[in-house]
């Protein structure tokens, strides 16, 4: 039967090729935009976990209650042991410490006297050689003047910061702020360059500073408030971190103090997990729509080839094919279409896609400020899903279109068949 | 309608006490008289101390000492002296204004803006508290809503509502020694009515015929903690202290 209908698709062009035009479209297009915004997402899982989240993170419980905060005097003690710990319990992981802390930067005159003051938010990461931080943070590109710190004491300031402030490298900014215990903290930086991320709330006023300084200007000896982790490869595996973390969390169980480490993975990190899971969402249900549509359109084409093929049918009845056969071989054909249509849009879609996914999309240009949160570069993602994803839509649009435009099969009685080969 | 005996008992005796709790109101000084005698005793006088704060936080305890020079209620300097790493660290009240110098640094900063409401030291008491230097009845008004007993010390329990808006904590309550006339207990309140900050005074001893209070626990309700502990070490009344302490170059 199928190669009957298969000659008849292939004889009959004018009944076959509209709907396998409209599936293979549409199978095309559901690869592309689900490896894109697989891409998409990815990217952002990246920048936010470079920045913020890691792929896991670990803090002090009583810290991780906080988090949003950052509250450093309740940070992690001891982290050398605990980052040797780390490593030698998840090797698959790259270990860095981190400190947010947030403050005053103050600029004196001449005579040491305040000139002009801003309130800062400040990153302390590894900045010594070899350390991962670079990359993760995408600093050497970041850089707009001056260069990196090489020396202590040494500090990188947001170039619109340091603009309003009116200073550039070499000046001295003090920071004014809290130490792990409270006390003030009034402590002398010198700026060795400025940095762009693109993203405002940071370009406002960021300082990125190696964690050995401000471990010393915090009082934070050994201390860190959290501890990033990555997988070596730079991809996210939601069930692989979330393993992690509570293999992790399971070995620190026993220990009942509230500065006890605690792992958490990405997702568990509130506000970008739940981006996630929205964009999931929103792209589950433009699938959706875009399968009612093509099933729309292919029903439209089925009720014109059922308008055409009115005459076919009459006979087939008249012959003696009964309704249910007519109508699962309408189906079948439909799904015939379907199933090429969605091998040829599939394989179309995911030539471009391997292609948004090597070369990607650079949306340098539009955003002008290169940026370590959003990628300037958005590229495509081929998952396995994108070889099976297009077959979703042009399968169950060719379906839904001939089961409902064959309906009318049901309709046409064989008593009245004669009279209407007659007219 | 007859009430039970117990019950009768138990009514005569509210009203009783009610009566006498008026009685005792209606004999009680003028809030604001206690509150002005209170604040003669805290004193205007020049002084030198010594004093050592312990803060008990949740990562543990620490101790900070420091030397003050006071003269009236207006200035005031002050000399980190203990633990190594705040030695040196000095703080200039002048009038309404607060600089701190650190010699890490060699900065003399204003403290100003929000960072008045910083904990100084992280302790319990912020810079606002510390720079707190009007009479109490130039900027509360007070009404006596009570008797109570701190420990063993009868005292009037004061309401100190605020005159103006600009006061740190907008309403006070206090309870004054009856006889020594100084604050045992404190709880200071926002506008709102949110407790924010609770003080309870742990001794109080006899020094150059004033009351002064030598050992008193302040606490910040909004933080965790078990408070600062405030020991006064040494206080020496009337002190010689010359003019050039209380100026900007005297922190360097």
């Amino acid at each position: 039967m199928i190669r009957f209908l298969l000659k008849g698709l292939l004889r009959d062009r004018s009944r076959s090729l509209l709907p396998f035009t409209t599936v293979v479209l549409g199978s095309m297009l559901t690869v592309i935009g689900f490896s894109w915004i697989n891409g998409a997402i990815s990217s952002m899982i990246e920048s936010g976990a470079r920045f913020s989240t890691g792929h896991v993170k670990v803090m002090s419980r009583a810290y991780a209650r906080e988090a949003d905060q950052a509250p450093n005097d309740l940070a992690l003690a001891g982290s050398g042991s605990l980052l040797a710990e780390l490593a030698r319990d998840h090797p698959d992981l790259v270990w860095t410490p981190r400190i947010k802390f947030g403050g005053l930067i103050d600029i004196p005159d001449e005579n040491g006297e305040t000139r002009v003051q801003g309130p800062a938010a400040g990153l302390a990461v590894d900045l010594a050689p070899g350390s991962p931080e670079r990359g993760l943070l995408n600093l050497d590109r970041a850089v707009v003047r001056g260069r990196l710190p090489e020396h202590p004491r040494e500090i990188l300031l947001s170039d619109g910061f340091a603009t309003r402030l009116g200073i550039g490298p070499g000046a001295t900014a003090t920071f004014i702020g809290a130490t792990m215990y409270g006390s003030l903290v009034v402590h002398n930086f010198v700026v060795s360059g400025t940095i762009r991320f693109g993203v405002t709330a940071m370009d406002r006023g960021a300082i990125v500073a190696d964690i050995r300084d401000v471990r010393t200007a915090l009082d934070m000896e050994d201390g860190t408030g959290e501890i990033l982790g990555f997988f070596r490869d730079s991809i996210y595996r939601r069930e692989q971190a979330a393993g992690v973390a509570a293999a992790f969390n399971r070995r620190h169980a026993a220990d009942k103090d509230e500065f006890a480490p605690e792992m958490v993975s990405l997702h568990q990190q509130s506000s970008l997990a739940q981006t996630l899971d929205f964009a999931t969402q929103i792209y589950s249900l433009l699938l959706l729509a875009f399968i009612l549509v093509m099933s729309i359109v292919l029903w439209n084409a089925g009720l014109m080839s059922s308008l055409r093929r009115y005459g076919e049918f009459g006979i087939r009845l008249a012959l003696g094919e009964d309704h249910g056969r007519l109508y699962r071989s309408l189906i079948a054909e439909g799904i015939l279409i379907g199933l090429v249509g969605s091998i040829v849009g599939t394989a179309l879609g995911l030539g471009v896609s391997y292609y948004l996914q090597e070369k990607g999309f650079n949306l340098g240009s539009m955003l002008r400020n290169a940026s370590i949160i959003v990628t300037d570069v958005l590229r495509a993602r081929v998952t396995p899903v994108s070889f099976v994803i297009g077959f979703v839509p042009g399968l169950a649009a060719t379906f839904l279109g001939k089961a409902v435009s064959g309906i009318g099969i049901y309709r046409r009685q064989t008593s009245t068949l004669a009279k209407e080969f007659e007219a | 309608m007859t009430l039970p005996v117990r019950s009768r008992v138990t009514a005569m005796a509210a009203v009783l006490s009610a009566a006498g709790l008026a009685a005792a109101l209606a004999q009680a000084p003028d809030g604001e008289a206690i509150l002005r005698r209170v604040d003669e005793n805290i004193g205007s006088d020049n002084k030198v101390t010594t004093s050592q704060m312990t803060i008990h936080a949740r990562r543990g305890s620490r101790s900070v000492r420091s030397k003050s020079w006071i003269e009236g209620r207006t200035k005031s300097f002050t000399e980190y002296l203990d633990p190594p790493r705040e030695k040196g660290t000095k703080m200039l009240k002048l009038d309404d204004q607060l600089w701190t110098y650190t010699p890490s640094s060699d900065r003399t900063i204003l403290i100003s803006g929000h960072m008045l409401r910083q904990p100084v030291m992280g302790s319990d008491l912020s810079y606002e508290d510390v720079m707190e230097d009007q009479r109490l009845v130039a900027l509360y008004r007070a009404d006596v809503i009570g008797e109570a007993k701190v420990g063993d010390r009868p005292c009037w329990v004061l309401e100190l509502t605020s005159r103006r808006e600009e006061v740190a904590y907008h309403r006070r309550k206090i309870w004054v020694d009856k006889e020594r006339e100084v604050v045992l207990r404190e709880e200071r309140f926002a506008k709102s009515g949110k407790l924010l900050k609770t003080t309870e005074v742990q001794r109080v001893e006899r020094i150059k015929d004033r009351w002064v209070s030598t050992r008193v626990v302040f606490k910040d309700a909004l933080k965790e903690g078990q408070g600062t502990e405030f020991v006064l070490e040494a206080i020496e009344f009337n002190a010689s202290i010359p003019d050039h302490l209380f100026t900007k170059a005297s922190l360097r």
